[in-house]
């Protein structure tokens, strides 16, 4: 049971990272291609800038989660993903360094070296979880005692591609929406179109990702086992028809949201597929890691239980109070410099 | 090298140059806070001019210490995967608390306190440094839990081919801890001051801003001479634990050879590992060593021979890293006495400002040997007595830790490099005689 829990929310802790930190990667990942001066480029950087560190916590805490209730699965996985691994670390070095070194000259030629690295930090991350991910639902080639048989490049498998696309796709839609919310004129306009047409793309990516999951992986037998579960790949198709409607109307908060929900969608899809596997090996179903044979002893799975439930809710608190603030500052701003 | 050397290395690289930037933070955080503090009591304009001056080296300073934790937190997995998976249950667990109760908090409030000059009261910006001096500190509190149970591993069960937990209490209270966290803690305290001590003789050999920074230079002296009296006497007493739980560290820092009783602490040695002797011993203070690590004149000390070579740490390294760790916190006492009498007329004192001004990197080499000492003292253990590093090390191909430790070597000494060029050529600056605050909209505000 404690086991089930934990699985339950090592993956709603993935979901939260990449509702949130999806933001700052999809920006990040467009910011070239929709900013024309430098005071865009401020508008779009500030737009992420109070929020990418707090964001970015998810995903220590999502590692931290594994290590902490599944050490054999954080070992395994870890290690076999190790460069992919790696590749995102050093991306989200690069990003959160040039975030903040980027203000701190006003040559030409130090901020373009900073934005070509944040584009780096951002859309790196962005394809390569997707990659990853993509391939933890497939199985990774694991042998019986946690022994990686492949390299960086067989995790570049067609599925695996798919997935990191699918993920680009996602993050940049999240994140022009973000754009609307908290840009005006000509730059809101441009993010808007973006999200609209992007928005195509992204369906396509998500009807082509959801067959080739069915030929790829095994990731369907849950569903046909407990036929309740396919309510979660509808709320996805649900949240994803609703982003182009609300974008259709000009909703740009309620366009959000459904980017977030679909966002979580995906990822639970993916995850309960999965369960009770956290690392399917490709090699034999036997080797796989699971929530029961990889997991912490009771103890340690009731004591981090009795933390989590208790500052997990407090952390949302004041995240959410911090969103309002800076949201409130934002209004401000824009309506101080339309008085100008 | 081989796959264990490599990730050794790696590992040794990635620590080292996260604590170039985690004392600072630690430090400056709660300088910043008395700061706000001070200003939300006196409503003294220059108090808030400190805060922001020194507010920036912080942020910036900040940024590498964030960027370079996370890489820390995953190299368990991606380098010392046989570790994570036999210790996971309990530091695992530490870790994980650590990101849900500081890292959030510390995060989430930086960037309120970047962004919320114009917008918040000064009572509210004054709670949110608070909140980052706190949040910063309780993360440094349960990381160093987490080492001292790895230099000392209580509270555990060996059960399922695993280390379990048994009694998360004893891990937390253990005095080994206790020491650790008021040592390094001490640290970073006695970093930050002697940091703003520098910068601001600096500026006041240069006749320059002399309020502004004789104010900082006030404030960082308390904290100097504070925390040098801790360091010294705590880290005595920090010495007579690891006599009494790590006898092959304590042999190997000492560079003691044979088992002694009453043994003598010598002035000045020169160890020679190769023939498991000294080649020079100079000075005998007769029964001064038993003394120092265990209060006894006539205890029995156990000599580094005393040990299989296999179980023995590098001898000259962990003997270097304690000499030069505790000359220089003598030095730093010594400064902040001297520095403490001379504050109210510090700035017509050349000299001692000079030496201030040098003094600035030395603190940074005390932690950073203090470290070698902590955790190559240690060696061959990963968990002392009970997991050998050469047991750690993930199965990874030798290739692939040579690769990313190369991409570890250019892309840290790049940033290294431009993140204190960029708190030198602000630290230069001084600060700006502007009153008006910072705001989201302005080309100066850090973080985004
Ligand atoms: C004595 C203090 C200390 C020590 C020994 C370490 N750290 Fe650290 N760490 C901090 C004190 C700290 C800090 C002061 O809290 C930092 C530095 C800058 C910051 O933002 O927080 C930090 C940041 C930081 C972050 C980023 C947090 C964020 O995004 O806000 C991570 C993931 C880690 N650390 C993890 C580690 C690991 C796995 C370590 C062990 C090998 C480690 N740290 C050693
Ligand atoms: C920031 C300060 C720290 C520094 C400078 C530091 C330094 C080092 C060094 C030099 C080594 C290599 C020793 C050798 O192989 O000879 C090492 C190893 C290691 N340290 Fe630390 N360390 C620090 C903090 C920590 C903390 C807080 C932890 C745990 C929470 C930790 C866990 C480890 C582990 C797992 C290894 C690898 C195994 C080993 O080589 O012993 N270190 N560290
Ligand atoms: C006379 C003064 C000092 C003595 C007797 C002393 C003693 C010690 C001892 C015995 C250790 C090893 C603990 C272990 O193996 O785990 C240690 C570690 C350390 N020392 Fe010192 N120390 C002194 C001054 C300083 C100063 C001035 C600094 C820095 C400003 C410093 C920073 C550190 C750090 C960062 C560590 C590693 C963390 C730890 O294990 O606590 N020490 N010290």
């Amino acid at each position: 049971m404690l086991e089930t829990i934990w699985f339950a929310l090592w993956g709603i802790l993935w979901a939260v990272y990449f509702v949130l930190d999806g933001f700052d990667l999809g920006i990040g990942t467009l910011a070239p291609f929709l900013t024309k001066n430098e005071g865009e480029k401020r508008s779009v950087y500030n737009s992420m800038g109070p929020y990418w560190n707090g964001n970015e916590v998810w995903l220590i805490t999502a590692g931290g989660v594994t290590f902490a209730a599944f050490p054999k699965t954080y070992a395994v996985m870890f290690s076999s993903l190790y460069s992919a691994l790696l590749l995102i670390l050093f991306c989200l070095i690069v990003r959160g360094v040039a975030m903040e070194f980027r203000s701190k000259f006003s040559s030409t030629g130090w901020k373009r070296f900073w934005d070509t690295l944040l584009w780096v930090g951002n859309f790196g991350p962005a394809l390569l979880f997707g990659v990853a991910f993509a391939n933890l639902f497939r199985g990774i080639l694991i042998d019986g005692s946690g022994i990686y048989h492949g390299t960086l490049f067989s995790l570049l498998n067609p599925y695996g591609l798919m997935g990191g696309i699918l993920f680009t796709l996602i993050f940049a839609v999240h994140g022009s929406l973000w754009l609307t919310l908290k840009t005006n004129g000509d730059l809101k306009g441009r993010a808007a179109n973006l999200a609209g047409s992007l928005w195509y793309a992204l369906a396509a990516a998500a009807v082509v990702f959801l067959g080739a999951t069915y030929v790829s992986t095994h990731l369907y037998d849950n569903y046909i086992k407990v036929p309740v579960l396919f309510v979660i790949p509808l709320a996805a198709v649900g949240a994803l028809v609703g982003i182009l409607l609300f974008i259709r109307q000009a909703q740009w908060l309620k366009a959000w949201i459904s980017s977030a929900v679909f966002i979580v969608m995906v990822t639970l899809f993916g995850v309960s597929g999965m369960y009770p596997n956290l690392l399917i090996s490709s090699i034999d179903p036997a080797f796989s890691l699971t929530a029961f044979n990889s997991s912490s002893s009771s103890l340690t799975l009731e004591i981090m239980l009795g933390v989590a439930l208790v500052f997990v809710p407090v952390v949302i608190a004041y995240q959410a109070w911090v969103y309002c603030l800076f949201g409130r500052w934002d209004h401000q701003l824009a309506q101080s410099k339309r008085q100008k | 090298m081989d796959t264990l050397m490599l990730s050794r290395l790696q590992f040794a690289a990635a620590t080292f140059f996260h604590f170039l930037f985690v004392p600072l933070t630690l430090g400056l955080s709660v300088m910043l806070a008395i700061m706000e503090t001070n200003y939300v009591r006196t409503g003294n304009e220059e108090y808030s001019r400190m805060a922001r001056f020194w507010g920036k080296i912080f942020l910036i300073n900040f940024a590498i210490g964030v960027v370079t934790g996370i890489t820390l937190e995953f190299q368990f997995g991606t380098n010392w995967s046989r570790y994570s998976e036999y210790v996971g249950d309990i530091f695992g667990s530490l870790l994980a608390i650590e990101a849900t109760v500081a890292f959030f908090l510390e995060s989430t409030f930086v960037a309120v306190w970047a962004f919320g000059w114009k917008r918040l009261s000064p009572k509210a910006h004054a709670i949110a440094i608070w909140l980052v001096a706190i949040a910063s500190n309780v993360s440094a509190l349960w990381i160093l839990i987490a080492n001292a149970w790895m230099q000392h591993p209580v509270g555990f069960v060996i059960r399922n081919g695993r280390a379990e937990l048994d009694n998360l209490i004893s891990i937390i209270a253990q005095p080994f801890a206790w020491h650790t966290i008021v040592h390094t803690i001490s640290a970073a305290y006695i970093l930050s001051a002697f940091f703003i001590m520098g910068v601001s003789s600096w500026h006041l050999l240069r006749k320059q801003h002399i309020s502004f920074f004789k104010k900082s230079f006030r404030l960082a002296i308390s904290f100097a001479l504070i925390f040098t009296i801790v360091e010294v006497v705590q880290g005595h007493m920090h010495g007579g634990e690891v006599a009494k739980i790590q006898p092959t560290k304590l042999a190997a820092m000492e560079s003691l050879w044979v088992t002694t009783r009453s043994a003598p602490q010598y002035l000045f040695v020169i160890p020679d590992p190769d023939n498991e002797r000294n080649l020079v011993e100079f000075g005998a203070i007769p029964g001064a060593l038993s003394m120092l690590a265990f209060h006894d004149f006539s205890a029995e000390v156990k000599g580094l021979k005393h040990f299989a070579p296999s179980e023995r740490p590098p001898v000259t390294l962990s003997f270097v890293s304690f000499r030069v760790m505790m000359t220089l916190g003598f030095f730093f006492l010594v400064m902040a006495i001297i520095g403490w009498f001379r504050r109210d007329t510090i700035e017509q004192r050349p000299a001692l400002l000079k030496v201030f001004l040098f003094s600035i990197p030395l603190p940074y080499v005390a932690s950073e040997f203090g470290w070698m000492l902590a955790e190559v003292g240690r060696q061959p253990w990963v968990v002392y007595g009970m997991m050998k590093t050469s047991n750690a090390v993930s199965p990874v191909a030798a290739s692939q830790v040579a690769i990313s430790l190369g991409a570890f070597v250019l892309v840290y000494s790049f940033l290294g490099i431009v993140a204190y060029y960029l708190m030198w050529s602000h630290s230069r600056k001084g600060p700006s005689d502007d009153t008006a605050l910072p705001d989201a909209a302005d080309e100066e505000v850090g973080y985004a």
